[in-house]
C-alpha cells in the first residue's frame, strides 16, 4: 500500500461522496423545512438521470449540457409534488404523509419500469468520457467534474439559505411556521420553493451521475438509503452537517471497497453510522 | 347470565375467532386460503411491530431483520443440521431475542429519526451479510427439501394445516401483545410513548423498557419468519432483509391504526389481498403494472383518508351517533383523537 493507492482511494472517496452531498442536501432541506423524510428522493433522482438519457437518446443533448434542463424540470416537479401531494397531507399525522412518499416512490419506479423496462441503459461517448492522469492518480472526467460540481452546487444552496431573503424566508419557517407567518411570509410558498429546489438537487446530482452510472428504475433505492443516513449522521436540521457527512461517507464507501471487499462497502458505511450515532445520538452537527 | 354478559362484551372478538375457524370451510379455493395465510402471517408481524411502535413509541424500520433471521435459522438448522423444522422453528425467535435485546441496549440512546434509521442501516447490514455469504445460498438464496406431509417438518401439500398454524401464529401473537399491554411493563411503555421525559423524572428505566418491548417483538417477528419460510418452502435475503419488507409492516399496521390492537388484521385484510391480487392479475409481463396501481393507491389513500382505516370507522360511528342523537352531537365530536404514538418533538416521522 504506496502513497498513491491512497491518494487514488481518497480522491475517488471525496468525490462520490461530492454526489451524495447534493443529494442529502435536497433531502435535508425538505426534511428541515417540514419535519418530514422524503421517501420519493432517490426515485426523483432516478427520474432525473431518465431525463438526462432521454435527452441524449432523442435529441442528443449530452447530460453535460442537459444539466440546466434537468434542474428545471425537477424543480418544477418538486413544486408539483407538493402542491398535488404533500399539502393535502400537511395537517395530518405524520405517517401519512410518510405513507404518500413512499407510496409515490413504489409508483414512480414501477411507472418507469413500465414506460423504459427494467434494463440498464448507459450513455455512450458522453463529453465527459475517459480519465485524467494526474501522476499515479487516476480519475474518471465524469467523476471529477461530477463531484466537483454537486459539490458547488450544494455549497451554493447553503450560502443562499444563510445570506439572501429568500434563504432567511426558508430558514425562519423551519425554525417556527407561525412566527414566520406573523412576519408576513408565505410559508404556503416557501414549502412548494423547499420542494422544488430540494427536487432540483437530486434532479441535477442524477443528471450528473448520468454520465458515468447505469440507468435504471431501482437506482434510486440505494441512494435514499445512503442520503438518508448522510443526513442522520451528520445530524438532523444541519446542511453543514450533511456536507461533512457525505464526504465521509464517500471516503469509508471507497476505502472499504479497496482494502476489504467491494460488496461490504454499503454494510460498513451502515455500521460506520450505527457507531457515531450510538457515540453520538445527536450526529455529528445536529442540534439534538 | 354471566355468559351472556361476558358475550356482549368480547362480541367482536368471539364472532372473529369463529369466522377465522370456519374459514376455510368458505374460502375453497387454493389462492384465497393462500390470500387467508399471507393476512394472517403479516397481522402477526403488524402485532409484533405494534408492541415496540404502538406501545414504546419507537419506529422501527428494520424488522426484516428478525423475520431473515427467524427463517434462515430454521432453514439452516434443517438443511445444514437436519434438526426438523418444527424443532428449529423455536431457535430462531430465541436468536432474533437476543440480537434484539444487544442492539436495543446501544440503540436506545437514540430518539426519532436517528433511531429508524439505525433500524434501517442494521437490516441493510443484515441482507447484505446474507447476499454475501455462500455457505448459507448467498444471493439465489435457500431450497427447503421437500417431505411430504409432515407436521414434525412443518410441511403439509395442502394449504387448510398452514393455515390453522397462521392462526395460532397469529393468536399467539395477539395473546402477547394483550399481556404486555396489561401487564405492568404496559403502563411503563405507555408512560414512555406518551411522556419520555416525565417517565425518566418517575424513575422508569426508559432504555430497559424499551429493549425489553424490542426483544418480544423480534421473537414473534422470527416465529413468523420461521412459519413462512416452512411456508413457501424457499428463502433470499432480497425477498425478507430488503427496505421494502420492513416498510411493508409498517404500512399495514398504519393503514389499521398503530398502537390498536386489531389496527394489524385491518391493515392486513385490506393491504395484503391488494398487493396480492394486483400482483397475480397485473404483474403477466413483467411491467410492474401492479406496483404501480399499488404505490398510487397508497398515495391516493394517504391523501384522502390520511387517519387510517380506523379512522374512517370511527368517522362513520360518529355521524352515524350524531344523526341519531343530536343533543350529544358537542360531545360525541371532542372525542380522543385515534390513538397513535405521540409527536416527539423530534421532528420525528410519528
Amino acid at each position: 500500500m504506496d502513497f498513491a493507492g491512497g491518494a487514488q482511494v481518497l480522491l475517488g472517496g471525496l468525490l462520490t461522496g461530492c454526489i451524495y452531498a447534493l443529494v442529502a442536501v435536497g433531502l435535508s432541506l425538505i426534511w428541515g423545512l417540514m419535519g418530514l423524510i422524503n421517501f420519493a428522493h432517490g426515485d426523483f433522482l432516478m427520474i432525473g438521470m431518465y431525463t438526462s438519457f432521454w435527452a441524449w437518446a432523442l435529441f442528443r443533448i449530452d447530460p453535460l449540457f442537459g444539466l440546466p434542463l434537468t434542474g428545471a424540470l425537477l424543480f418544477v416537479w418538486g413544486v408539483l409534488v407538493y402542491y398535488g401531494i404533500v399539502r393535502r397531507v400537511l395537517t395530518a399525522q405524520r405517517i401519512a404523509q410518510v405513507f404518500a412518499t413512499f407510496g409515490l416512490g413504489l409508483a414512480l419506479r414501477s411507472a418507469a419500469q413500465f414506460l423504459w423496462t427494467p434494463n440498464y441503459r448507459m450513455v455512450d461517448n458522453p463529453i465527459l468520457g475517459g480519465v485524467i492522469r494526474v501522476g499515479s492518480v487516476s480519475l474518471g472526467k465524469a467523476h471529477l467534474v461530477g463531484g466537483l460540481t454537486a459539490y458547488l452546487l450544494a455549497l451554493g444552496l447553503y450560502y443562499m439559505i444563510v445570506k439572501t431573503d429568500i434563504g432567511r424566508a426558508l430558514s425562519a419557517t423551519s425554525a417556527d411556521k407561525e412566527t414566520a407567518e406573523l412576519m408576513g411570509i408565505d410559508t404556503d410558498k416557501v414549502f412548494a420553493l423547499g420542494w422544488g429546489l430540494g427536487s432540483a438537487c437530486v434532479g441535477v446530482g442524477g443528471a450528473l451521475l448520468a454520465s458515468y452510472y447505469y440507468i435504471y428504475p431501482d437506482v434510486g433505492l440505494m441512494f435514499s438509503t445512503i442520503a438518508s443516513t448522510i443526513v442522520a449522521l451528520g445530524g438532523f436540521g444541519s446542511i453543514p452537517g450533511a456536507l461533512v457527512a457525505a464526504l465521509i461517507v464517500g471516503v469509508v464507501q471507497t476505502s472499504v471497497s479497496f482494502f476489504l471487499a467491494p460488496a461490504l462497502k454499503l454494510a460498513m458505511v451502515y455500521l460506520f453510522y450505527l457507531i457515531v450515532v450510538v457515540c453520538r445520538p445527536q450526529g455529528l452537527m445536529g442540534r439534538w | 347470565m354471566r355468559y351472556a354478559g361476558w358475550l356482549k362484551k368480547n362480541l367482536f372478538a368471539v364472532v372473529l375467532v369463529a369466522a377465522a375457524l370456519v374459514d376455510p370451510l368458505i374460502l375453497r379455493t387454493s389462492f384465497l386460503r393462500h390470500l387467508s395465510i399471507m393476512v394472517l402471517i403479516w397481522a402477526t408481524l403488524g402485532t409484533a411491530w405494534n408492541m415496540l411502535v404502538g406501545y414504546a413509541g419507537q419506529v422501527s424500520l428494520g424488522h426484516g431483520l428478525f423475520f431473515g433471521i427467524g427463517a434462515y435459522t430454521t432453514t439452516l438448522l434443517f438443511v445444514k443440521i437436519g434438526v426438523p423444522p418444527s424443532i428449529g422453528i423455536l431457535a430462531g425467535p430465541i436468536l432474533a431475542a437476543t440480537v434484539a435485546y444487544l442492539m436495543g441496549l446501544p440503540l436506545f440512546r437514540l430518539s426519532g429519526f436517528y433511531f429508524s434509521i439505525a433500524t434501517i442501516a442494521s437490516a441493510e447490514i443484515g441482507w447484505i451479510l446474507f447476499t454475501n455469504w455462500d455457505w448459507a445460498g448467498g444471493a439465489r438464496g435457500l431450497f427447503v427439501p421437500l417431505k411430504g406431509d409432515s407436521l414434525v417438518h412443518l410441511q403439509f401439500t395442502t394449504k387448510v394445516p398452514y393455515y390453522y398454524l397462521a392462526l395460532l401464529l397469529f393468536g399467539l401473537s395477539v395473546y402477547a401483545a394483550h399481556r404486555l399491554a396489561s401487564s405492568r411493563a404496559g403502563y411503563y411503555f405507555r408512560a414512555i410513548r406518551d411522556d419520555p421525559e416525565a417517565a425518566v423524572s418517575l424513575g422508569i428505566n426508559i432504555r430497559k423498557f424499551k429493549a425489553v418491548a424490542y426483544t418480544f417483538s423480534a421473537a414473534i417477528t422470527a416465529l413468523a419468519g420461521g412459519f413462512y419460510a416452512n411456508y413457501v418452502l424457499y428463502i433470499d435475503p432480497d425477498s425478507m432483509m430488503a427496505a421494502k419488507f420492513s416498510t411493508q409492516i409498517c404500512l399495514l399496521t398504519v393503514l389499521g391504526g398503530v398502537g390498536d390492537m386489531w389496527g394489524p388484521l385491518i391493515g392486513a385484510s385490506v393491504l395484503i389481498p391488494l398487493s396480492e391480487t394486483t400482483r397475480v392479475f397485473l404483474s403477466g409481463r413483467g411491467r410492474a403494472v401492479d406496483l404501480l396501481v399499488y404505490g398510487s393507491l397508497i398515495v391516493a389513500f394517504a391523501v384522502f383518508q390520511p387517519k387510517g382505516l380506523i379512522g374512517l370507522t370511527r368517522d362513520v360511528l360518529t355521524r352515524a351517533r350524531r344523526a341519531m342523537a343530536p343533543a350529544t352531537a358537542a360531545i360525541a365530536t371532542v372525542e380522543k383523537p385515534p390513538s397513535a404514538p405521540q409527536d416527539t418533538g423530534q421532528g420525528g416521522m410519528i
